[in-house]
């Protein structure tokens, strides 16, 4: 279990000072002129060595996504887009981060910004988070008197942060279709390439990162991307922010090791299993678009990228959506392809119709009322969706109705058994002439 | 995608306008975004006005678009596409979003629901007796360890039992809504499990945090551990991102439904047969873990016909059932030799040879002279939008055949060095103007005439060097050409 010591963010409950003077006296804002004193290599070679990977579900490293920006402008203003469009069901790390840790991401934004040679960052929060865009602009307006942000700031780099709002579209999370909702237009993924490093917001360079890459760089640069890449497994470095929901006894949100085992993460963390270990069903391990996992695969699993993608599931957000025995799990299967039928963008066709077609599909084998040969029917749709649509929406639209027809074929057969065996009770029962 | 659509006109009000506080705020946001972005600040400033206004109106909406200089329909688009954004009334008191979504339906939001269904109105987005309160269905709202949760307008109430709402719902419509303490409902702060802390229930992590700042324990051995480090990002990132998707129930060599395995080949011969070889071929395999095909897809090589004769040399990958290969000796055998591209051409027809499918060359072959401008497909034909799953295909396409593009259709033997006298307005003929019409000079076409002499494939070859995907042979440039020379040869005469 990882010590106290090793845990970046110190205030994740909001139950300690969350002012800025509070901030400081954990540590955070030690010597960040310093670092940027180092240089934008050294800023870059240190989070490639940490092996941080991406926290918003692709895994993407960190440290190279900085180095794609050029290294000089060519006269184009350079943009940092933070991206807090946490929408994910499952998901709500970067509520904490900007409610209760705020710091931490106003730090990492001046120091990434510092890293691609951008002086704007832009943090683009979904317009949910009412509370957590107040909290934010009270800690960043805090910064601004203090000195460590604007111009000729303590920190050394000229830095300005803008807190910016979405209003409640899944698809922004994708991050060109963020940059497009911070355009102010509806946010329809683009094509790639170009891509934001090349041409982001408004035509100029920028990076999206997610919240939790942004806010654990100024600790791994004060601790060494040594210190980070010490913990977890070899590619499946670090601390992450795991979010445990569903049927465990206490839900909650906690900062771990990567790789840490499933079942210590539920144990030592949420009180265990509603009804025991032998009453787990399955897990879906990293947010909506995972495919589930059932019980056997999952309680020994190790919690990181290749872990699950072992078992056929993917790491995502680290957000696991706990079920046990009394869960009508096609039923929580269906509710997720509503999910995305709902949050589709309407752009590209395979996703727009396919997953209200799937959804339907899914709604009639939560009671049964379908063919035996619908599934395989089904299973060919996700296909005809997956890796053809623009962003990758379809495709976790596609995935949690592969995952449970790959493990729960058997209760979907039963359930069509059932009603077709029930479709005839309400006829009169015939007897026969005397 | 929801269909969203403004409130009917009996409910909209007459105009909008910002109170002078929100109006301030208004040109501070629009402040933030640099010049001429100022179309950024479209969706703060109309949440602005449903907060005052309670919902969107279609006068906040002509507002908005007004004071940002944005056309009417971007603001409308933006309005609709973005589901927080109530287009019709919604309860003064409370409006009630019930977080509907797995991880809250897994610990019983379907009460929740039923309490709204209850105490408000059985339908979501309508109004309660009193015009007080409503309620709606909506999804994930980012606060699932705390499930089940509503949100009401700003706030969200976590924790919830079916009872507590019911509370909740009772003080809101009293106009109490003040009182309740927004957050968990039960014995909690925030996130944390409750019952007690798991981490960070120790002061260490202060000290902690200190330590580290200072170059604590966590600095020694540092140069040790940096390549360690350094390892671990060499490492190539793994795919773990993404699901293994793969499955035997969705393997690309098993037919989908309704379709037998035998079935299946004929459609892929069919497919190979009757559009673009190379179309064709990336279709089966197009899912990106589609990986080798094996088996039973054999047959449909087996009755293509040309294949013994084209199909020589890749016998020997013929064991090799990976997909580029298969592509490569699909395109082989389709396409006969002489007619591939940056060869001579034999005759116009053959020259779009591998443009046209196998079926339709042998109609052709007979029935020639039916042909017409409109049935080929002319040189935009080759255009290739190289989408994602189309990418690998392309890439083997392009590195088998360089496609110059000066092979396509024959020069047309009346080019000019100079205009024959005064040379004529090109632009008459629809779909050229100024610029098309400098390049047709500087190719050497100067007369309305001249264009009315080309034949079709010496049509291709100019359309080709305009770059222009096609538009000489949508346009029909003969056809106008031959009518303008008509008329102007006859205005001459008369």
């Amino acid at each position: 279990m990882l010590d106290d010591k090793d845990r970046i963010f110190t205030n994740i409950y909001g139950l300690k000072d969350k002012s800025l003077k509070g901030a400081m006296g954990r540590g955070h804002f030690d010597g960040t002129a310093d670092i940027i004193g180092k240089g934008r290599d050294w800023i870059i070679n240190e989070m490639k060595a940490s092996g941080l990977r991406g926290r918003g579900g692709a895994g993407f490293p960190t440290g190279l996504k900085w180095s794609f920006m050029p290294k000089e402008s060519d006269g184009r203003p350079h943009y940092l887009v933070v991206n807090a469009d946490e929408s994910e069901p499952g998901t709500c790390k970067d509520r904490e981060i900007m409610r209760n840790d705020p710091f931490t991401l106003i730090e990492g934004c001046i120091i990434a910004g510092f890293a691609m040679g951008a002086h704007t960052a832009y943090i683009y929060v979904r317009g949910e988070y009412v509370r957590e865009r107040e909290a934010l602009q009270r800690a960043i307006d805090e910064a601004y008197d203090f000195g460590l942000l604007g111009r000729d700031n303590k920190c050394g780099w000229d830095f300005d942060i803008t807190v910016h709002h979405g209003a409640g579209a899944y698809i922004c999370g994708e991050e060109t279709a963020l940059l497009e909702s911070l355009e102010g237009k509806k946010g329809q993924p683009r094509l790639k390439p170009p891509f934001p490093a090349n041409m982001g917001l408004y035509g100029c360079p920028t990076t999206v990162n997610n919240v939790e890459s942004i806010a654990v760089a100024p600790t791994i640069l004060r601790r060494g991307g040594a210190w980070f890449a010490g913990i977890g497994r070899p590619n499946n470095v670090g601390t992450k922010l795991f979010m445990i929901s569903g049927h465990v006894e206490r839900p909650c949100t906690v900062e771990e090791a990567m790789s840490i085992p499933f079942r210590e993460l539920i144990e030592k963390h949420c009180g265990g299993i509603r009804g025991g270990w032998d009453n787990l069903l399955a897990v879906i391990p990293g947010g909506a678009s995972c495919p589930i996992v059932p019980a056997a695969d999952i309680i020994d699993c190790p919690m990181d990228f290749d872990g699950l993608r072992a078992v056929k599931s993917s790491f995502g957000t680290a957000a696991s959506i706990v079920m046990d025995k009394s869960t009508d799990v096609v039923r929580a299967i269906a509710r997720l392809s509503y999910f995305f039928k709902h949050e589709s963008c309407g752009q590209c066709t395979p996703c727009r119709e396919g997953t209200g077609w799937m959804w339907r599909v899914m709604e009639r084998m939560v009671v049964g009322n379908a063919h035996k040969r619908e599934i395989d029917m089904l299973l060919d749709v996700t296909k005809q969706i997956e890796g053809h649509t623009i962003c990758a929406l379809g495709d976790a639209a596609a995935w949690p109705v592969q995952g449970l027809v790959r493990h729960f074929r058997a209760e979907i057969e039963r359930r069509i058994d059932e009603f077709s065996r029930n479709s005839d009770k309400d006829r009169p029962m015939l007897v026969a002439a005397e | 995608m929801s269909v969203r659509r403004l409130a009917e006109d009996a409910v909209q009000p007459q105009g909008f306008a910002f109170s002078e506080e929100n109006a301030a705020w208004a040109e501070r946001v629009i402040s933030r975004y640099p010049d001429g972005r100022q179309q950024s600040a479209v969706i703060p400033l109309l949440m602005r006005a449903q907060d005052q206004d309670g919902w969107v109106t279609r006068a906040a909406i002509e507002h908005v678009a007004d004071r940002l200089k944005m056309p009417l329909i971007r603001v409308l688009e933006v309005a609709t596409f973005y589901t927080q954004f109530q287009l019709k009334p919604v309860g003064t008191r409370a409006h009630v979003q019930v977080c509907g979504t797995t991880p809250c339906m897994l610990r019983g939001s379907d009460d929740l629901k039923a309490v709204c269904r209850s105490k408000i109105h059985p339908e979501q987005f309508h109004l309660n007796d009193d015009g007080t309160l409503s309620w709606e269905e909506v999804e994930c709202l980012g606060a699932c360890v705390n499930a089940p949760m509503v949100m009401i307008f700003k706030d969200t109430y976590e924790d919830l039992t079916p009872q507590r709402l019911e509370e909740i719902i009772d003080l809101f419509a009293e106009g109490r809504g003040g009182e309740v303490q927004p957050g968990p409902q039960i014995d909690r702060h925030g996130s944390e499990p409750f019952g007690g802390l798991t981490s960070l229930n120790s002061d260490a992590a202060d000290k902690g945090a200190e330590g580290g700042a200072t170059g604590g324990p966590a600095q020694t051995g540092a140069s040790e551990q940096a390549a360690g480090a350094g390892g671990a990002a060499a490492t190539p990132p793994s795919q773990a991102g993404r699901p293994d998707t793969h499955a035997a129930e969705t393997d690309p060599t098993i037919a989908s439904p309704g379709r037998s395995v035998g079935a299946a080949a004929d459609q892929r011969a069919e497919n190979g047969a009757s559009t673009n070889p190379s179309a064709g071929a990336h279709r089966p395999g197009s899912g990106q873990t589609g990986g080798q095909r094996q088996g039973p897809t054999g047959a449909a090589d087996k009755e293509r016909p040309e294949i013994t004769t084209a199909n020589a040399r890749g016998d020997a990958g013929r064991t090799d059932g990976s997909l580029p290969s298969q592509e490569r000796r699909a395109e082989e055998s389709l396409i006969p030799a002489k007619s591939r591209p940056g060869e001579p051409s034999g005759s116009s027809v053959s020259a779009h040879g591998p443009l046209l499918s196998e079926g339709d060359r042998g109609e052709q072959g007979t029935e020639a002279g039916r042909l017409t401008e409109d049935t080929l497909p002319g040189p935009m034909a080759s255009d290739h939008f190289a989408s994602k799953a189309e990418g690998a295909a392309e890439d083997e396409a392009g590195t088998l055949e360089t496609r110059p593009h000066h092979s396509i259709g024959q020069k047309p033997g009346n080019l000019l060095k100079a205009p024959d006298g005064a040379k004529d307005d090109l632009k008459q003929i629809r779909g050229v103007g100024p610029v098309l019409e400098q390049k047709l000079n500087e190719l050497g076409v100067f007369h309305v005439r001249q264009i009315a002499a080309w034949n079709s494939e010496e049509l291709f070859w100019i359309d080709d060097h305009l770059n222009f995907r096609g538009r000489a042979v949508r346009d029909r440039w003969i056809d106008q050409a031959k009518a303008l020379a008509g008329q102007s040869s006859s205005s001459t005469v008369g």
